[in-house]
C-alpha cells in the first residue's frame, strides 16, 4: 500500500518537476525502486507460504462502505506481474525517456498508471475496483495521447476512450447484478451470496464484454492495435504486457472467485471466444507491417490463448474435475506471466528500433542485426519465446494447455468433448501462425539488407534499454528451463480459487514437469536445453576439428540476376502472401490486383493488395453510422421554441404517469 | 550398472540414428532411380556427399550475419535431439521422458524457425520465397499433427512415445478405423514436413517450384552439410515415429536384454527399408502439386485427424 501511495506521490511530484532538467531520470529511478520494493513485497507472499489473506479498510470512498483492499494469493501473483513489468519498463524508460520530446506529457501519468494497475489488483469492493479501473484507463489514455500530434493518434485515443467507457459500463452492470438488491458491494459479501443461474449467466456475459474489451477479445479488440502502439514504447509494453493481464485478473476474480462455479455452457462460450480470438489476432498480426501494431495484434492472440485455457478450467471445474481444472488454470496463469515477459521485451525491442531509425514500418527497416547486435539478440530470444518453441517459456505454457486439452475425454458433455479438440486445433494453428508471424517480423526488420537510409545508419541503443531487454530475455529462458518452480509457486492460487492444485513438481527427478502422471506426459526444459547445447557443441567441435575451416565472403547468389536495390528483397507483404491467400481471402476479403502494362508500355507494373477488416466494416461502422444518424435527428431538439419544449415536458410527464399507472 | 546400460542404450540410439539417416536417404534415391530405369548412385552416396561438403570451403554472402552461421548447428542439434527421443529399436530409453510427442514436434518447429530466419538473412528473393512457403506449410501441418496426437493419446492414454509404443505393441489394441485414419493423416503430414513429393520436391533445382531447397540456397560447404544431415535425420525421425506408434512390431521393451535389443534393431532396419521403398514408390507414382493446392492436401490430413478423434468418441471399439 505504501508503494502505491509512493507512486501516486510520484505522479504529483512529476507534475511539479516537469520543468526540471533531470526529471526523467529522477522519476524513472524512483518508479523502478518502488516497483522493486512492491515486487518483493508481493512475491514474498506466495513464496513465503502464507495462506491467509491480509486486508485493510481505508475510510475513503463511499461513506458506508469505505475502501476495502485485500492481498491474497491471486492478487499477489498479479501484483508480481504488474510490478515486474513496471520495474523493467522503468529501467527501459531511464534510457528511452530521454528521447521524449515532451516528457511532461508522459512523466506524471507513468507512475499514476502503475499505481492504478496495482490498486485494481488490490481492490476488494466493487466501488473501489471500478474507481481504480477508471483511474487506470484514464492514466493510460493520457499516455496514449502523449504524442497527440502524430497522425492517427487522436483517433486512437478517441476509440480507446469510447471502448473503455463501454467496458466500464459493462463492469458497472456486472457488479450491480452481483451486489443484488441489497447493494452489498464488498467482495466478501458478494462471494458469500448465492447467485441464481440467470444472474450468473448475465454477469459472465457482462464480464466478457467489460474485461474482454480491455483485454482485447475479438470482436471487442478494435481499440487495442490502435491505442497500444500510439503510446511511447515502454508504455506500450506496459499496456500490452500488463494492462491486458489486469483485465484478465478482473475476469478471474469475478467469474472464478466471486461467482462461484458457473454451469458448463459458460465454459463453451469462453473456450470458443478464446480460440477464435487467438487465430484472428495472429492473422491480423500476419497482415500488419507496422512493427508495434503487429505486436499489439499478437497480444490479442495471446489473450485468446489465455481465455481458451480459462475456459477449459471452467469446463473441468463445472464437472468437479479439480485436478484438471487446476492444470488448465495454472497453464493460463503461466501464460499470463510468460506473455508479460516476452511482450514487454518485444515492445522494448520495437522501441529500440524506433529510436535508432525513427521508423515503425518494417518495410523501411532491415539489416539491424549488423548495427544493433545486442538488441537483435534480445529480440530474437523474445521471438523464439513467443513462437512457443522449446526450450523457452512460451512453449511450456502452451504445452500445459495442450495437456489440458488432451484431457477433454474426461468431460461428460458431448458438446464440450467435441469442441475442446477443435479449439485445441485452433490453438495449434495460432501457435504455428505465431511462429510464421515472428519469422516475418524478425526477418524483415532485423535481417536482410537495410531498406532505408535510416536503417543503414542505425546505432545500438543506450545501456539502460539493453539492460531491461536482457533482463527480460533471461527471465524468458529461466521460466522455460525451470518450469517446475513456476508451477509450484502458482499452486497456492489454484488451491485458493479452485480448491485443487497440480501435483508438486519439485519432487520430480531432474526438475522435469509432470502434469498428471509420468506415464502420460512429461517435459523437461532443462534437459532439452542441455541436450541441444551438448549436441550443437559436439557438432561444432567435430566440424572444426575434422572439416575444412576455410571461409570466403562473396556476393549473394541471385541465380543470374542480382538486383542491387534493397527494395527488391522479400518484404513483409510478400512474406505474408501465401498465408494471405490461404486464410485472408475469406477472413479479410483479401485481393491482389496486378496492373500489368501492355508490351512496349514503359509504365511500371503495379501490385495492389486490398485488405478489409471485416469486423470493423461489418460491426463498428454500422454502429457509428447509426449513432451519427440518430444524433443528427436528435439535434433538431436543440432548436425548438419554448412552447414546444413545454409541451414535450408535459407529454413526457403524462407518459411516465401512464407507465406508472399500468405498472402498478 | 542399470544406469550404465541405460546410458549405453541411449548412446547407441543417438549414434544409430546418425549412422542410418544418410543410408535411408541413399536407399530412397536408389529405389527411385531404379523405378525409372536409371542405374542411380550408390546407396552410400549421401555419406560421400556429406564428406565432400565438409571438405569444401564455405562461401558466405557479404551481408550474412552471425545468425546465418550458427543456424546450421542449432538446426542440426534440435533435429538430432528430437530424433534421439523417438523410440527406434527399444522403448523406455533413458531420456524418453524428457519430451513427449508434442515437445518433439515443437523441437522440429524450433529447427524450422531458425532455418526460415536464415533464409531471410541474406536478403535475396529466393531465401524469402522459400521461408514464406515453408512457414505456410508448417502453419497448416501443425494443427493436423495435434489432432493426430490427440487421436493417438485417446487410444493409448498418453503422449509419451515409449508408453504409446508399449501400449500399441500389446496384444489388445487390434485394428481400429480411427487409427487407420490417424496413420494416413500422419503420413500426409510427414510428407509435407519432409519436403517430399507431392508437397515439395527434394531433387528440384528450378527455383520457383522449390520450397525447402530455395530457403537453404545460400548455404555451402560445412554449413550445407549440417543442413542436409538435418534433413536426412528428419526423414528418419518421421519414419521411426510412424513405425513406433503404428507398427511397433518386435520393438524391444525396456530391460529385456541384449538379444531383444538386437532383434529390435533388426526389425527396425527392416521397417526403415519397407518405409523407404514405399516412399520411393509413392514419389515416383505422383506428381508435385501446385503450392496453393497444399492447403487442401493438409486440410484433408486435418479432417482425417478430426474424424478419427470423433469416431473414437462415438464408439470405443472403432
Amino acid at each position: 500500500m505504501a508503494c502505491v501511495a509512493g507512486l501516486l506521490g510520484l505522479a504529483v511530484l512529476a507534475l511539479v518537476l516537469s520543468g526540471a532538467k533531470r526529471a526523467t531520470a529522477i522519476i524513472y529511478s524512483a518508479t523502478l525502486a518502488i516497483c522493486v520494493v512492491a515486487l518483493f513485497g508481493s512475491a514474498s507472499f506466495p513464496i513465503g507460504g502464507k495462506v491467509d489473506a491480509s486486508s485493510v479498510i481505508l475510510p475513503i470512498g463511499l461513506p458506508w462502505l469505505g475502501a476495502h483492499f485485500r492481498l491474497d494469493a491471486l492478487a499477489s501473483f498479479f501484483l508480481v506481474v504488474v510490478n515486474l513489468g513496471g520495474a523493467s519498463a522503468s529501467l527501459y524508460g531511464l534510457g528511452y525517456g530521454h528521447h521524449e520530446e515532451a516528457p511532461q506529457r508522459v512523466l506524471p501519468f507513468f507512475p499514476a498508471f502503475l499505481a492504478g494497475m496495482n490498486l485494481v489488483v488490490l481492490a476488494d469492493d466493487a466501488f473501489s475496483y471500478l474507481l481504480c479501473w477508471e483511474f487506470m484507463s484514464l492514466a493510460s489514455w493520457a499516455l496514449v495521447m502523449a504524442h497527440h500530434r502524430e497522425a492517427g493518434n487522436a483517433k486512437a485515443g478517441y476509440i480507446y476512450l469510447v471502448m473503455a467507457s463501454f467496458g466500464t459500463l459493462a463492469l458497472l452492470l456486472a457488479f450491480g447484478l452481483l451486489a443484488g438488491p441489497a447493494g452489498d458491494y464488498d467482495f466478501a459479501a458478494v462471494r458469500a451470496a448465492q447467485h441464481t443461474p440467470y444472474v450468473a449467466a448475465l454477469v459472465l456475459i457482462l464480464m466478457l464484454l467489460g474485461a474482454g474489451s480491455k483485454a482485447g477479445l475479438v470482436p471487442l479488440h478494435v481499440w487495442l492495435p490502435l491505442a497500444h502502439p500510439a503510446a511511447p514504447s515502454h508504455v506500450s509494453a506496459l499496456m500490452s504486457g500488463v494492462m491486458t493481464k489486469v483485465a484478465i485478473y478482473g475476469f478471474i476474480r469475478v467469474v472464478f472467485d466471486l461467482l462461484g462455479q458457473p454451469a458448463w455452457p459458460a465454459s463453451a462460450v469462453v473456450l470458443s471466444l478464446g480460440g477464435i480470438t487467438a487465430v484472428m489476432g495472429i492473422l491480423y498480426a500476419m497482415m500488419e507491417k507496422d512493427l508495434k501494431r503487429l505486436l499489439a495484434y499478437s497480444t490479442i492472440e495471446n489473450v485468446g490463448i489465455i481465455f481458451a485455457s480459462l475456459g477449459l478450467a471452467l469446463a473441468f471445474q463445472a464437472n468437479g474435475l479439480k485436478l484438471l481444472a487446476a492444470l488448465a488454470f495454472t497453464a493460463a496463469l503461466f501464460h499470463v506471466l510468460n506473455h508479460s515477459f516476452f511482450k514487454s521485451l518485444l515492445f522494448f525491442g520495437a522501441g529500440a528500433a524506433l529510436t535508432a531509425t525513427g521508423e515503425r514500418d518494417m518495410e523501411k527497416l532491415g539489416g539491424l542485426i549488423h548495427r544493433m547486435p545486442f538488441t537483435s539478440f534480445a529480440v530474437l530470444v523474445g521471438c523464439v519465446a513467443i513462437s512457443a518453441l522449446p526450450p523457452f517459456n512460451g512453449f511450456v505454457s502452451e504445452w500445459l494447455i495442450f495437456q489440458a486439452v488432451l484431457q477433454s475425454p474426461e468431460l461428460p458433455q458431448w458438446g464440450l468433448k467435441i469442441m475442446v479438440p477443435a479449439v485445441g486445433a485452433l490453438l495449434a494453428l495460432a501457435a504455428a501462425l505465431a511462429a510464421a508471424c515472428f519469422v516475418k517480423a524478425y526477418g524483415v526488420a532485423f535481417l536482410g539488407r537495410p531498406r532505408s537510409g535510416a536503417a543503414e545508419t542505425a546505432g545500438e541503443v543506450d545501456r539502460y534499454s539493453r539492460a531491461a531487454m536482457f533482463f527480460l530475455a533471461a527471465l524468458c529462458l529461466l521460466a522455460g528451463i525451470l518450469p517446475g518452480l513456476v508451477i509450484d509457486t502458482l499452486s497456492p492460487i489454484a488451491v485458493e480459487i479452485l480448491g485443487g492444485a497440480m501435483p508438486i513438481q519439485a519432487n520430480e527427478a531432474w526438475l522435469s514437469i509432470v502434469p498428471i502422471a509420468e506415464g502420460r506426459s512429461s517435459y523437461n526444459g532443462l534437459l532439452v536445453m542441455v541436450f541441444i547445447t551438448i549436441s550443437a557443441s559436439l557438432a561444432v567441435y567435430f566440424i572444426h576439428r575434422f572439416a575444412s575451416r576455410a571461409l570466403r565472403r562473396g556476393p549473394a547468389w541471385g541465380c543470374g540476376f542480382s538486383d542491387a536495390v534493397p527494395a527488391a528483397q522479400y518484404s513483409g507483404g510478400s512474406f505474408a502472401q501465401p498465408i494471405r491467400r490461404v486464410f485472408g481471402t475469406l477472413l479479410f476479403g483479401a485481393r491482389d490486383r496486378v496492373d500489368m502494362p501492355a508490351p512496349g508500355d514503359v509504365r511500371p507494373a503495379r501490385l495492389r493488395i486490398e485488405l478489409h477488416d471485416l469486423i470493423w466494416e461489418g460491426m463498428y461502422q454500422p454502429i457509428a453510422v447509426a449513432v451519427g444518424f440518430s444524433s443528427e435527428r436528435l439535434n433538431r431538439l436543440q432548436f425548438l421554441t419554448i412552447r414546444r419544449y413545454l409541451s414535450l415536458v408535459f407529454a413526457t410527464l403524462v407518459a411516465l404517469l401512464l407507465v406508472l399507472a399500468i405498472w402498478s | 550398472m542399470v544406469l550404465i546400460s541405460d546410458i549405453l542404450v541411449q548412446g547407441v540410439q543417438m549414434l544409430l540414428v546418425l549412422l542410418l539417416a544418410p543410408l535411408l536417404t541413399g536407399f530412397v534415391r536408389k529405389v527411385k532411380a531404379r523405378l525409372v530405369r536409371r542405374q542411380g548412385a550408390s546407396v552410400f552416396q549421401p555419406y560421400r556427399d556429406l564428406l565432400r561438403l565438409l571438405r569444401k570451403e564455405v562461401v558466405l554472402a557479404d551481408n550474412a550475419s552471425w545468425l546465418f552461421r550458427v543456424t546450421p548447428y542449432i538446426t542440426f542439434a534440435a533435429i538430432w535431439v528430437a530424433a534421439a527421443l523417438v523410440p527406434t529399436f527399444a522403448t523406455g530409453l533413458m531420456f524418453n521422458w524428457t519430451a513427449d510427442l508434442i515437445a518433439i514436434v515443437a523441437l522440429l518447429g524450433s529447427a524450422r524457425f531458425f532455418l526460415a530466419l536464415a533464409g531471410m538473412d541474406v536478403g535475396t528473393s529466393f531465401g524469402g520465397i522459400g521461408s514464406s512457403r515453408e512457414v505456410m506449410i508448417a502453419a497448416l501441418s501443425e494443427p493436423a499433427m495435434l489432432l493426430i496426437v490427440f487421436c493417438m493419446a485417446l487410444v493409448a492414454g498418453s503422449t509419451q512415445l515409449s508408453t504409446v509404443a508399449n501400449f500399441m505393441a500389446s496384444s489388445y489394441v487390434g485394428l481400429r478405423v480411427s487409427l487407420g485414419m490417424a496413420v494416413i493423416a500422419l503420413i500426409m503430414v510427414a510428407l509435407a514436413e519432409n519436403a517430399r513429393i507431392p508437397v515439395d520436391n527434394p531433387a528440384t533445382h528450378l527455383e520457383l517450384t522449390m520450397v525447402h531447397e530455395a530457403m537453404v540456397l545460400e548455404y555451402s560447404g560445412r554449413h550445407l552439410a549440417m543442413i542436409e544431415f538435418g534433413a536426412f535425420l528428419k526423414l528418419l525421425l518421421y519414419i521411426s515415429l510412424i513405425a513406433c506408434v503404428f507398427l511397433p512390431w518386435k520393438i524391444a521393451v525396456f530391460g529385456t536384454g541384449p538379444l531383444a535389443y538386437a532383434i529390435g534393431a533388426g526389425a527396425y532396419v527392416v521397417k526403415l527399408a519397407v518405409a523407404g521403398f514405399s516412399l520411393a514408390l509413392f514419389e515416383t507414382a505422383t506428381a508435385k502439386m501446385r503450392v496453393f493446392r497444399v492447403p487442401q492436401f493438409l486440410g484433408a490430413a486435418l479432417m482425417l485427424g478430426l474424424l478419427g478423434t470423433l469416431l473414437l468418441f462415438v464408439s470405443r471399439s472403432f
